[in-house]
């Protein structure tokens, strides 16, 4: 078991390794850079700066120097140090910017994750026990309604119901007197109350395939004869169902673990965007938008780097689960 | 000893045809047999049409600004008037200001019957850069009053004219981002499959590289990089190129998965036994039979296109106004004051929806039916 972790583990460095790499070219493909993009900025409001300027500017924040130095100066201080850069755009490290977010971000995510399972597990199974019934059907609509649907525009939908039938304030986390207030009991409801948007989107997003894949993987195993037998052996639906083919059927699921990851990660992005959440949605795009690259190229690594990491844990939980790819 | 017991039974069998019945035969019996699938199919075809016909079925240049009509709901489609039968006819609007808050008002005006007219000649268009015209599907034969099935945008455009241009664009690019994935996720996928070894195992570290990197993000970066100034028609391929560069891993895990499974099938066997050369193997007996698959998994990877077009464009890093497309209509409703003054303004999203959910289906039957010799 140690040795297929390990063997895992050090499958995963090289692919850090790219996918750091890869984020810091993405953030450099655009032409020009962020002093082009500072500069256009200055010019809207009137203000104007030389292309001396610009020049000397460019040459203080090294961005003449060769890709590859570029790179190697950011990786090796994220690694050694554990400083990502300087947001040229916030004036400020990014350290500071992204680590309040991606906190806010992982918890939404994995919030939304125990709940795509909640959902997912039991009707999956009920689908299956319980096939072509009414609640089957309805199910299977739900599914692929779920899958239809846009992410920001389910965000939309239930933004307009809340606002206008339940007359809730929606957007963001707090409400503004809540903005500034110390933690107490009310601000959690609060808080409350605005969370189940974006729980709601990104669970439904994921809950509707998952479902799909629960009830086809025990529509599968309910066939086999092994079920039977335990039926023969006298055993109750109950007992029979959830000790012998859900344990199976879910293997699928823990495998799939590390991909709905980049989908809720992903989710999230454009849902934070819609809902203004302050997750690493927004501030993403707006860097993008500034070519504002090692804040950019920050996220885009330490979200990369999560799903990484999530993988090797599904991969892990999944050896630890079945025995036959622990020794294969 | 009388003819009759020679002669040939005059009513076939049912099951006779189904011996001798084609391998497209039994694909569309069985298709045919998904209702969702065979509505979807329809539906799709509509919709293929309007959107290549998006200049005649709309009434409206998609363009074309109405100062006086900003924000107007749609206009219902009546039949009768006064308890009199007229035929299809709208009523017209009349513009009035709230006294209190200033806020245009409007409401439809009893007076004013204007009948639908059919073929009705408006506003001028160029077909698709093959020839001018300007007879519309419909139309209302007034100056100032206009019918907006769908209401008019904050510069008092048609949107329901612009849905349909909108949809040329969006289901185009949701076809030619699956047309590059296709290219990639056969060449690499078939290559894939078919040789084996370290270079099988090489695109499959690529392609387990490619998706655990979160779509969105990816997308973001990329598309971040187009710059603003360039042609829309450019950044339109760009875009759909980019959609593509993520999308293909999922077709080529299809293709490698059904080239590795035939490889080995008894029919593919007994082609090679009986001197057939690799070429004729794999053009006569191994494609032909992975085509419905291939064609099932291409329907699927339609509207996660469709999808990540739309995200993109809702951004604001995809396509860019004045190209019109579903997603850029939605960056109208993006904020809860809009959309609770003119709901009319999400219906792009109601279409997006549609139709990612007919070619859900139409993928799901065509996949059930892609082996019509299995069960």
């Amino acid at each position: 078991m140690i040795a297929f972790i390990g063997r895992r583990a050090l499958l995963a460095i090289p692919t850090l390794i790219f996918i750091s790499f890869i984020s810091f070219v993405i953030i450099q493909l655009p032409p020009g850079d962020y002093v082009t993009s500072y500069a256009a900025q200055l010019r809207q409001q009137g203000d104007y700066i030389s292309i001396a300027q610009e020049a000397i500017m460019r040459q203080n924040l090294g961005l003449n120097d060769p890709i590859l130095v570029q790179y190697w100066r950011w990786i090796s201080n994220i690694v050694f140090r554990g400083d990502f850069g300087h947001s040229l755009e916030w004036n400020a490290p990014v350290g500071s910017l992204i680590w309040d977010r991606l906190a806010l971000t992982l918890a939404i995510s994995s919030l939304s994750l125990v709940f795509t399972w909640i959902i997912a597990i039991p009707v999956g199974v009920y689908s299956a026990t319980r096939q072509y019934s009414i609640l089957d059907h309805l199910f299977t609509v739900f599914g692929f309604l779920g899958k239809g649907v846009p992410d920001f525009l389910l965000a939309l939908i239930l933004m307009w119901i809340g606002f206008m039938y339940l007359h809730i304030d929606v957007g963001g986390l707090f409400s503004p007197q809540y903005q500034n207030a110390p933690w107490s009991w009310d601000k959690v409801v609060n808080l409350l109350s605005h969370l189940w948007i974006p729980l709601v989107v990104l669970a439904t997003g994921g809950a509707a395939g998952l479902i799909r894949v629960m009830r086809a993987n025990m529509l599968d195993e309910l066939g086999k004869p092994y079920v039977e037998t335990a039926y023969a052996q006298g055993l109750s639906e109950r007992q029979v169902v959830w000790n012998y083919p859900v344990r199976v059927a879910l293997n699928p699921f823990i495998s799939t673990v590390g991909w709905s990851l980049p989908a809720l990660f992903s989710g999230d992005v454009i849902t934070a965007v819609v809902l203004n959440l302050p997750t690493t949605g927004p501030l993403l795009l707006q860097a993008l938008k500034m070519q504002d690259m090692y804040l950019a190229g920050s996220f885009i690594l330490i979200l990369s780097v999560f799903t990484v990491i999530g993988t090797l844990v599904s991969d892990i939980l999944l050896a630890w689960f079945d025995p036959r790819i622990r020794y294969a | 000893m009388t003819d009759s017991a020679l002669e040939a039974p005059k009513v076939r069998d049912h099951k006779e045809d189904l011996f001798t019945a084609k391998p497209w035969q039994l694909v569309w019996r069985r298709f045919s047999k998904h209702m969702l699938a065979v509505v979807s199919l329809w539906f799709l075809i509509l919709l293929a049409l309007t959107a290549i016909f998006a200049d005649q079925v709309a009434p409206y240049d998609p363009f074309k600004v109405q100062r006086l009509r900003t924000l107007a709901p749609p206009t219902g489609i009546h039949l009768f008037h006064e308890g009199q039968f007229v035929g299809p006819f709208v009523y017209g609007l009349s513009r009035e200001r709230d006294p209190n808050t200033a806020r245009v008002l409007y409401e439809a005006d009893p007076e004013t019957v204007l009948p639908i007219q059919f073929f009705y000649q408006s506003d001028d268009y160029n077909f698709l850069g093959l020839f001018k015209s300007n007879i519309h599907l419909f139309g209302v034969d007034d100056r100032r009053e206009q019918i907006n099935l769908l209401g008019t945008d904050d510069l008092g455009r048609d949107v329901f004219s612009r849905l349909m241009h909108g949809g040329r664009v969006t289901l185009s690019a949701g076809l030619v981002g699956v047309v590059f994935a296709f290219v990639l996720g056969l060449t690499l996928g078939s290559i894939s499959g078919y040789f084996g070894g370290w270079i099988d195992s090489s695109i499959q570290r690529l392609m387990e590289f490619i998706r655990s990197i979160p779509t969105i993000p990816l997308w973001m970066g990329l598309a971040a990089a187009l710059p603003i100034a360039w042609d829309p028609i450019f950044v339109y391929v760009l875009i759909t190129l980019i959609l593509a560069l993520i999308g293909w891993t999922h077709l080529a895990r299809v293709v490698r998965g059904q080239f590795m499974a035939i490889r080995n099938e008894d029919f593919v066997m007994a082609a090679r036994l009986a001197g057939a050369s690799e070429y004729r193997i794999i053009t006569k007996h191994m494609l032909p039979s992975m085509t419905s698959y291939i064609i099932a998994a291409l329907t699927l990877a339609v509207p996660e296109m469709i999808l990540g077009e739309t995200a993109l464009s809702f951004l604001g890093l995809g396509l860019r106004p004045p190209v019109v497309s579903w997603g850029v209509l939605l960056q109208d409703a993006q904020n809860l004051r809009s959309i609770s003054m003119a709901p009319w303004l999400l219906s792009p999203g109601l279409a997006v929806v549609l139709t990612v959910l007919a070619f859900n289906f139409l993928g799901d039957g065509l996949r059930d039916a892609a082996d019509p010799y299995g069960q």
